[in-house]
């Protein structure tokens, strides 16, 4: 089906039916249970799951495929989303010309930053393409505050011209009358499940895009960057050229950016200068490298497990914990209190940091290789019933 | 002229801070082939040592002074650091007010410990992973690192003043025949200028003359054969990264009373030392050092207000905008070797 | 099915959902921001009501973080009557009686702005859409803040800003659904001027350095009008980047270029920074023109004096408040404040607090939670007993307009928190400026959104 062996489209129409079901995934726990705290089935999460599962994929073309590692990447998700807000500003609020503009944007800058960085290899390019989208941010947020409205995000003001507003039409974000932030709520027994059109919209976006990327993976072109990552000067002296094969597969990674920004911006009409940041750029390497880099499904696993982790955790004040302990006796809990509150509310990011050396300590493989070992774990079960539990976790090195 | 002057002074002192991190980072590099995103927290814990002891020598005992009241109206409790009690005002006050050049004797074994238990815990199992896990260990460890030094101390920048008799600055212009004002110095920052070329010197002389040295730029020119040859090249590489944390620690001492130290300071020099290491080119510690002081020096020519004028925003980019130019015209910085983290 | 709640429309829904599954989503008689038929967004239909506080809990902003939400929670407290009742008690409204809102048990979410307005958006977005917030308060820098006031006015609830500066979150960006207690940089100008003039004569050569961002700008654009208007001579006004920690060449310059005192546009880390580097290179021991050398730093928070140690000392700045001011509530609140945490609150605490209060007071007067009744009830409210002296919540762009506190370091402070002193007090009428004033100019408030 669409081009793939039956092994992929098994794989694309489990990736098809997992999107699709989200809003039921990750709303495991009844509303006004203990446990709802951990529900994450929300638009905006939803939706930054979707953005940012898009931005990994398409870094995962570069990074995943050709080994090059860019630190610049941010550049081009800042590029997608000031497209979006800028045609928002000059026409009217569909997202349409303006997820188009940003894709095309951030292709063109992808090949102008990809064309000089790729003149160079290994942490030397890594270090041009950081010093370029940093040098983006830093002007973004000051000098080219005319075009980007510096610190306080570009956003649309009453006084914009918007061309093609006509009467009627949603003054928020919306694809042709479809208005993105409307969500319908469906009550199940003590679970509330929400509907999110612009998450469906991000939802199909993003399934197109690991379709594409997985023609990409498996394509003569796919092979030809893996042949670049195993040895490029093997490659030179066959008499081909690598070069315009990693251009291509940078600026596509680039137009990936791009349209996530442009998402970013569709979902929420502000772009802010600090998505350019080499901080965002360091983010989705991470989430790659999380998830499993080189892998199809890893990036999207690493960047949902990353904004789970930041938006969920963050928000476990130390009154949510005394909730949950308030079985406890009085000193006992207020020790319990303390020792979660370290790891949760103002401490989220000590449990982010501890969850990136425990996974690539453990699982050299990001997040894939810990499904597969589960996977596996229950395959050994199956076929020899009573030979449980093997050890298991090869060591670090 | 002495405006250009008075940068060039600016730029050293700046340019001693990258060099010393870009340097600790180089050793890690060049010899273990990491890339430790963790340097700047190494800097960071550095800083905190400073903190750590001014906090130590200040620490107190309460006496209530029943004639003061405090702000919710209840009796004023006075704190007089234990020190003071101890060796008396006067000597007490000096050793708080020295606490910043006395930290340097308090943060080298620090430092040294913590780079070997880094090194021993973690990053020996690295050194066989692809870079990319490395770096993402490495930056889990930074965050780790830097969460702890928030909780301890909080998100607030903390003063650690330099000692009395080094605050203030002095007429470097007038010495040199120009007007008065023209070109003033800080005390510390001429400090900081001279202990940042004698650490480098020592890094140097202690590569160059010992046969440890040696066998560690051995060992970074060809590991396989030193090690064929039947010397133990791990443990030297252990005390190479003690060295390189000690090296960022110190550098992160003696920065603390030009800038107030926080939590989150070593993330700030991050990715300019990384910068500031690349541009020097991978594996060449002279590279590094010259990097930091080429860009120490032009970040402050950039921000002069003349320039400012020609370019806007210049000083904005100044530092990726030479990175770009130095890379794109010499491929392995300004003195790499060849070899060295380009696959 | 049998575990449906058997309501019409969960009836209808659910029906929907197991025949046809998701196939069509538009029979759902569905509506935005998760509205139910009540009118507004998160209308709370329970015994609880949600407010949502969103502070900085990471990043350089992240102590001021902490102290505003002890405030918040310390202003739960209160409205559900628990503790001593901080301002409850010299508040000049009495509509609030202990109870909640409207009879509503007070119940909060929190969220960490990271002090970028992305983030800050997401956090306040998900108190909205999974917690139900029907209030979002907070922030420490107007960047985060005007931000998350344009999220609130789309989505349809009140945004109380927290510690916000610049001019244009009541100016350029001010929006319907958000209120503003802080002052502003227009004010700072209006009341430092006067104490300068007294301070340092009307004779004087100003060097600014600002931080290259909104708010510097704003900020140096007021305080320049202010200092112009003295009288004094702008020698020079140079862009820092945001990102710089060493402010070493852009100080060094500053004694050859004629000028008697040195503006810092800076905030937190980079005006701890600036004003160390300023100090370090013995500015403030300088003769020049015959007048000794000085530094102004027009915004000060007491955790920025507490960065900078020593230097503070003597240097000129304004607050929006100070525990030591003596006014109405001043005392109830620090009391109450100094008990619970054994400190007393910052300036940053006690705007969020108020905030919080005169929230709930105006839902409690309104007798509904709709923003537009809100709106209406906060619009040209006059009240005293904060802390501020009688304070106007000017109807035009929904800002507070109090009396400004002009501020110095203090030089033998007693205790860390007693760094700053008050100078002066600029009365009411001296930082009051017209609505169409041009440093506010081209904004719209627009129209209350109830949302859904």
């Amino acid at each position: 089906m669409l081009g793939l062996n039956k092994r992929d489209t098994r794989f694309l129409l489990i990736v098809i039916a997992l999107t699709l079901l989200t809003p039921f995934i990750l709303q495991p726990f009844p509303e006004g249970s203990a446990l709802a705290q951990f529900n994450a089935g929300y638009p905006d999460l939803m939706q930054r799951i979707a953005i940012f599962g898009i931005f990994a994929i398409g870094f995962n073309i570069l990074f995943g495929l050709t080994g090059y590692l860019s630190f610049g990447h941010a550049a081009f998700l800042g590029v997608g989303s000031y497209s979006v807000v800028w045609m928002y500003k000059l026409l009217d609020y569909n997202v349409l010309p303006g997820l188009v503009l940003a894709i095309i944007t951030s292709g063109l800058f992808a090949l102008a930053i990809g064309y000089l960085s790729l003149r160079r290899s290994g942490i030397y390019f890594s270090i041009l393409t950081l010093a370029f989208a940093q040098m983006s941010f830093n002007l973004a947020y000051s000098v080219l505050t005319p075009i980007t409205n510096g610190e306080t995000g570009l956003q649309v003001y009453t006084s914009d011209p918007q061309y093609l507003m006509s009467e009627g039409e949603p003054i928020t974000p919306h694809l042709f009358g479809l208005v993105m932030n409307e969500s319908y709520k469906l009550n199940l027994g003590g679970w509330v499940f929400t509907f999110n059109i612009g998450y469906y919209f991000t939802a199909v976006i993003a399934i197109l895009a690991f379709y594409l990327s997985l023609r990409i993976f498996r394509s003569p072109f796919g092979l030809m960057l893996r042949a670049v990552k195993s040895n490029q000067t093997r490659l030179n002296y066959t008499g081909l050229n690598a070069r315009p094969y990693t251009l291509a597969a940078f600026v596509i990674s680039g137009m990936y950016a791009g349209l996530a920004g442009g998402l970013l911006a569709a979902m929420d009409p502000l772009a802010g200068a600090e998505r350019m940041q080499w901080t965002e750029s360091g983010a989705v390497v991470i989430m790659t490298i999380l998830g499993g880099a080189g892998t199809l499904m890893g990036p999207v696993l690493g960047a949902g497990f990353i904004k789970y982790l930041e938006k969920i955790f963050s928000k476990i004040n130390e009154n949510v914990l005394e909730g949950w302990f308030s079985f406890l006796p009085e000193p006992l809990r207020e020790v319990v209190v303390w020792i979660f509150s370290r790891f949760t509310g103002e401490g989220w990011a000590l449990t982010l940091g501890l969850m990136f050396m425990l996974v690539v300590i453990f699982l050299p493989g990001g997040l894939m290789e810990g499904g597969e070992r589960i996977r596996n774990l229950i395959r050994r079960k199956k076929n020899k019933p009573g030979d449980g539990a093997s050890p298991d976790g090869t060591p670090a090195e | 002229m002495d405006a250009i002057l008075l940068q060039i002074l600016n730029g050293l002192d700046k340019g001693s801070a990258y060099a010393l991190i870009a340097l600790g980072l180089t050793l890690i590099f060049g010899t273990l082939g990491v890339v430790n995103f963790a340097h700047g927290a190494l800097f960071m814990i550095g800083a905190f040592c400073a903190v750590t002891l001014q906090r130590l020598l200040s620490l107190s005992y309460v006496t209530i002074d029943e004639t003061r009241t405090d702000f919710l109206g209840n009796p004023l409790k006075v704190k007089t650091p234990y020190v003071e009690s101890w060796f008396g005002p006067e000597i007490g006050q000096a050793l708080i007010d020295w606490s910043v050049p006395l930290s340097i004797l308090f943060a080298i074994p620090v430092m040294v410990g913590l780079g070997f238990l880094i090194e021993r815990g973690l990053i020996k199992h690295f050194y066989k992973r692809p870079h990319a896990d490395q770096i993402l260990v490495t930056f889990g460890l930074a965050i780790v690192l830097q969460e702890i030094v928030k909780f301890i101390y909080g998100a607030n920048p903390i003063p650690t003043p330099a000692p009395e008799a080094f605050s203030g600055s002095f007429d470097f212009g007038v010495l040199i025949g120009f007007e008065p004002n023209a070109i003033i110095y800080p005390y510390w920052r001429m400090i900081y200028f001279v202990f940042a070329l004698i650490i480098i010197g020592a890094v140097f002389a202690f590569l160059r003359f010992t046969t440890f040295g040696m066998v560690v730029r051995a060992g970074m020119a060809d590991r396989e054969t030193v090690g064929l040859l039947g010397i133990n090249i791990d443990r030297r590489f252990t005390i190479m990264f003690g060295v390189a944390a000690a090296v960022a620690g110190l550098a992160g001492v003696m920065y603390t009373p030009i800038n107030s130290p926080n939590y989150h300071m070593g993330m700030d020099f991050l990715v300019l030392s990384f910068v500031v290491v690349v541009v020097g080119g991978m594996g060449s510690l002279p590279g590094a050092v010259l990097a930091g002081f080429l860009l120490g020096i032009l970040e402050s020519f950039a921000s002069m207000n003349e320039v400012k004028s020609i370019v806007p925003g210049i000083d904005q980019i100044i530092i990726y905008l030479v990175a770009i130019v130095i890379l794109l015209t010499r491929p392995r910085g300004l003195m790499g070797r060849k070899g060295v983290m380009e696959e | 099915m049998s575990k449906t709640k058997l309501t019409r429309r969960g009836v209808l829904k659910t029906g929907a959902a197991a025949g046809t599954g998701l196939a069509l989503p538009t029979i759902f008689t569905g509506a935005a921001w998760s509205a139910s038929d009540t009118g507004f967004t998160n209308a709370p239909t329970g015994p609880t009501v949600t407010l949502g506080f969103n502070v900085p809990q990471s990043g350089p902003y992240a102590d001021e973080g902490a102290d505003e939400l002890r405030a918040y929670m310390l202003a739960v407290e209160h409205l559900n009557g628990e503790g001593d009742g901080g301002m409850l008690n010299s508040f000049s409204s009495k509509a609030l009686n202990g109870t909640g809102i409207l009879g509503k048990k007070v119940e909060y979410v929190t969220g960490d702005t990271q002090t970028k307005s992305d983030a800050a958006r997401a956090s306040a977005r998900s108190m909205i859409e999974k917690d139900g917030a029907i209030m979002i308060t907070g922030g420490s820098s107007s960047g985060v803040a005007i931000a998350v006031q344009g999220l609130c006015q789309e989505a349809g609830v009140i945004f109380m800003a927290g510690l916000t500066h610049s001019n244009d979150t009541t100016g350029k960006d001010k929006k319907a659904n958000g209120f503003r207690h802080f002052f502003n940089a227009y004010m700072s100008g209006a009341a430092l001027a006067p104490v300068l003039a007294k301070r340092y004569g009307t004779d004087r050569k100003a060097y600014h350095l600002t931080a290259d961002y909104t708010w510097g700008w704003t900020q140096e654009e007021s305080i320049r009008a202010a200092t112009e208007a003295l009288g004094w001579e702008t020698v020079n006004t140079v862009k820092t980047p945001l990102s710089a920690t060493d402010f070493s060449s852009y100080i060094a310059p500053v004694l050859n270029s004629g000028a008697d005192v040195l503006i810092l546009n800076h905030y937190g880390g980079n005006m701890v920074n600036s004003l160390t580097n300023a100090v370090q290179f013995g500015l403030r021991d300088k003769i020049v023109n015959g007048k000794k050398f000085e530094i102004v730093v027009p915004l000060y928070s007491r955790l920025m004096a507490q960065g900078a140690g020593e230097n503070v000392k003597g240097i000129l700045g304004t607050t929006n408040w100070h525990w030591t001011l003596d006014r109405p509530g001043t005392k109830e609140f620090v009391q109450s404040f100094g008990k619970k945490y054994g400190r007393p609150p910052s300036q940053a605490a006690h705007t969020c607090y108020v905030q919080t209060l005169l929230y709930a007071d105006a839902v409690q007067r309104a007798g509904s939670f709709n923003p537009c009744a809100v709106v209406e009830a906060l619009e040209g409210f006059e009240f005293d007993g904060m802390g501020n002296g009688p304070t106007l919540y000017r109807a035009d762009d929904h800002q507070c307009f109090k009396d400004v506190l002009v501020v110095q370091g203090k030089e033998n402070p007693t205790s860390e928190f007693d760094l700053l002193e008050i100078v002066d007090i600029t009365p009411v009428e001296q930082v009051t400026y017209p609505p169409d004033h041009p440093m506010f100019a081209g904004g719209d408030l627009g129209t209350c959104n109830p949302g859904a």
